[in-house]
């Protein structure tokens, strides 16, 4: 039993890591209809924007993770600006092949020499590495921190989206952009609001893996960001506490098929989730039908 | 308009064909210059998941080619080595040595650095009949599938393992252990299996096995299991980078074991990434750098005068052994026919920094492990396990 609470708490903070993910890939499905792949590397992106953060700038653990999400905002707005909105009225399939572009052009950037490079950096302990132990169930200071600021993020994220004009007007773009712009709502530029609150998340989950596995390489983005897409169909794309939800699932499973079953079998039992949603519940476990209009 | 249009075209297409016969001189300069130099190939992961190991290995190469050239070369003739990167992917090893036989004509190759890129690298040395070296790769597979071209320096993973497993019997009194390891790299997994045998056969018990995947960095839900079993050693068989990660996990969720390794550990970054929870944990090395036999001290003082004053450490040892090895069976064969110094390779009789090398029929030395503990973050000698 005591094994089994240790590695449900071992899920959790895995699965918090991942609802950041998810969510920043949820929000950008729900406004553009686009399955943004270069998500992952904005995550790695905010990793290293992290490391840069403490290492040359001396920051603190809360300055540089605002540093993070501020700089992985900007990259989203960029990618948005220049790689995305010229697209935006031609087929998915162009916009999905240019996201794609755009995942590799991140990772090659990153491993070019005077940037980071291709090797694996070390993260600094900036956070204190206490452990804590209740009965014989252990967990780190940097777990519930970690936790933590994923429910704050959360929590913040919806208020914003349920509670303020910027919000109003993405609820309303996400719906129908033509009408939107009819009533007044300046759709380029709710959508770059959109980009750049996803792609903040993002990068202020880059600092928080930096931190609790400190290992940084170009490449890192590639599974989280494909886990976090099967994340975010499983709870219902376009919808937000249905992201964070999948999130959580995915890192339980994940953990508890290394636990129980097998470490050769996690990666394929959590894509086969993606599968078995698609075929059972298309919309997703919180996700709306889409009716078809005609 | 129309007509500049179709001139810049006109023109494209000629200064496409001046090039393209530019390239062809060139090429052909190459292979007449060939005769003044004797080229020797180098397959390294510079890039990569552990580009400082291949730091090492390539410091380690040029080391030894410059101490050659500046004694006179092989056969009268300046060495000259050529390196291409492997980025540890098994996928791109045979393409590198591919590379260096078809467009370098290279005498002979050294290298992969690690078993998984030398298993796929070894038969296609093999069938070009190009003699290769490997330095540090451990697992049996790489002589035994790479055929009779490919040799090696350092122990093989089987006696590695089994040192490994002694030293935690009769050193350290251990009775039970668990296993961590890479199921997707064949040195992680080799090293493992040879551990646990050697390890049930000294009459201890494996009381966990648990693996991952490259690339994994969480590593709790393996962890949690392993911790339930109580085990007095953990062993860690990947390289410095997850094992620091991992170790960092383990102690944060109280597992109280001594940790054990082979010799992917041996870079100064597994202390960087792993930190404090490195203190106390015991590996096997090829070599012992505070080794004071002459041979040891010279190559550390030439290393350090080379490199500004870095410490090499045991891979780039093996690898200036591996090339001074591969020099010596040219200069030995009289020619770079590669027969010649296929057979030479086999005579091998050579005192080298890491001891005196003859290779057995599997063309692998026999040689003894050095065990090593990290002391205040420094890696220190600790014992010697000679082979039985």
């Amino acid at each position: 039993m005591v094994t089994f609470i240790q590695q449900m708490i071992n899920g959790l903070s895995q699965g918090s890591v991942y609802a950041l993910i998810a969510v920043g890939y949820t929000m950008v499905y729900g406004i553009i209809k686009m399955v943004n792949f270069a998500h992952g590397d904005v995550f790695m992106v905010g990793s290293f924007l992290g490391l840069l953060a403490v290492t040359h700038l001396n920051l603190s653990f809360v300055p540089a993770l605002l540093f993070a999400m501020a700089g992985t905002a900007l990259v989203g707005i960029v990618i948005e600006r220049a790689a995305y909105k010229p697209l935006r009225d031609s087929q998915p399939i162009t916009l999905f092949i240019t996201a794609i572009a755009v995942s590799m052009l991140l990772q090659n950037l990153v491993k070019v020499k005077f940037l980071a490079g291709p090797n694996p950096h070390s993260f600094p302990a900036i956070l204190p590495v206490e452990n804590y132990q209740i009965g014989s169930v252990f967990f780190s200071a940097i777990q519930i921190i970690v936790f933590l600021v994923a429910v704050i993020l959360g929590i913040v994220l919806q208020f914003i989206v349920g509670k303020t004009k910027a919000g109003y007007a993405m609820r309303v773009v996400s719906y129908d952009k033509d009408a939107a712009a009819l009533m007044g709502i300046n759709v380029n530029r709710t959508i770059t609001v959109t980009f750049a609150l996803g792609s903040a998340l993002a990068g202020a989950a880059g600092i928080l893996v930096g931190i609790m596995y400190p290992r940084l390489e170009p490449t890192m983005g590639i599974m989280p960001g494909m886990k976090c897409f099967v994340a975010a169909v499983l709870g219902g794309i376009g919808s937000i506490p249905g992201a964070i939800l999948g999130g959580i699932i995915i890192g339980l499973t994940e953990t508890l098929t290394k636990a129980y079953i097998s470490s050769n079998l996690s990666d394929a039992i959590t894509f086969s989730l993606l599968i078995i949603t698609l075929l059972i519940r298309p919309a997703g476990l919180l996700g709306r039908k889409a009716f078809e209009k005609v | 308009m129309r007509r500049m249009k179709k001139a810049g075209k006109k023109m494209a297409v000629l200064c496409a064909a001046a090039v393209i016969g530019a390239m062809t001189v060139m090429t052909g300069c190459g292979a007449a210059a060939e005769s003044d130099t004797i080229k020797i190939g180098a397959v390294v992961p510079l890039t990569g998941d552990v580009p400082a190991l291949g730091e090492s290995a390539k410091n380690g190469y040029s080391l030894a080619v410059d101490t050659v050239n500046a004694g006179g070369g092989v056969l009268g003739k300046q060495v000259e080595i050529i390196f291409e990167d492997d980025e540890n992917q098994p996928s791109k090893a045979p393409t590198a040595a591919q590379k260096l036989i078809a467009q370098d004509k290279v005498a002979g190759i050294l290298g992969a650095t690690n078993s998984k890129c030398s298993i796929p690298m070894g038969p296609v040395c093999t069938e070009n009949k190009v003699p290769m070296v490997s330095p540090t790769s451990t697992n049996t597979k790489v002589t035994l599938e790479g055929g009779d071209y490919v040799f090696r320096v350092c122990f093989i993973d089987p006696f590695q393992g089994e040192a490994l497993a002694n030293f935690a019997k009769d050193k350290l009194g251990a009775d039970t252990a668990a296993v961590l390891y890479n199921m997707a790299d064949d040195y992680s997994k080799g090293l493992a299996e040879a551990y646990m045998e050697s390890f049930q056969a000294a009459g201890g018990t494996v009381v966990a096995s648990e693996s991952y995947n490259t690339g994994d960095s969480d590593f709790n839900a393996q962890l949690t299991n392993i911790k339930e079993t109580h085990p007095d050693v953990l062993v860690m068989t990947d390289f410095y980078s997850t094992v620091g990660l991992i170790a960092k996990q383990a102690r944060s969720i109280g597992i109280e074991a001594a940790f054990l390794g082979g010799d992917g550990w041996d870079s100064a970054d597994l202390v960087t990434i792993g930190g404090d929870a490195m203190e106390g944990a015991y590996y096997s090395v090829f070599y012992a750098s505070d080794d004071t036999s002459d041979a040891v001290v010279d190559f550390k003082e030439a290393y350090r005068k080379k490199y500004d004053g870095k410490e090499p450490d045991g891979y780039a040892a093996l690898s200036y052994d591996a090339a001074m090895v591969l020099m010596n069976s040219i200069e030995k064969a009289g020619s770079t026919d590669s027969e010649a110094v296929r057979d030479a390779l086999e005579a091998t009789d050579l005192n080298v920094v890491s001891g005196h090398i003859t290779f057995d029929e599997n063309r692998n030395p026999v040689k003894p492990a050095i065990i090593c503990t990290i002391k205040d973050g420094k890696a220190v000698y600790y014992t010697t396990v000679e082979p039985k």
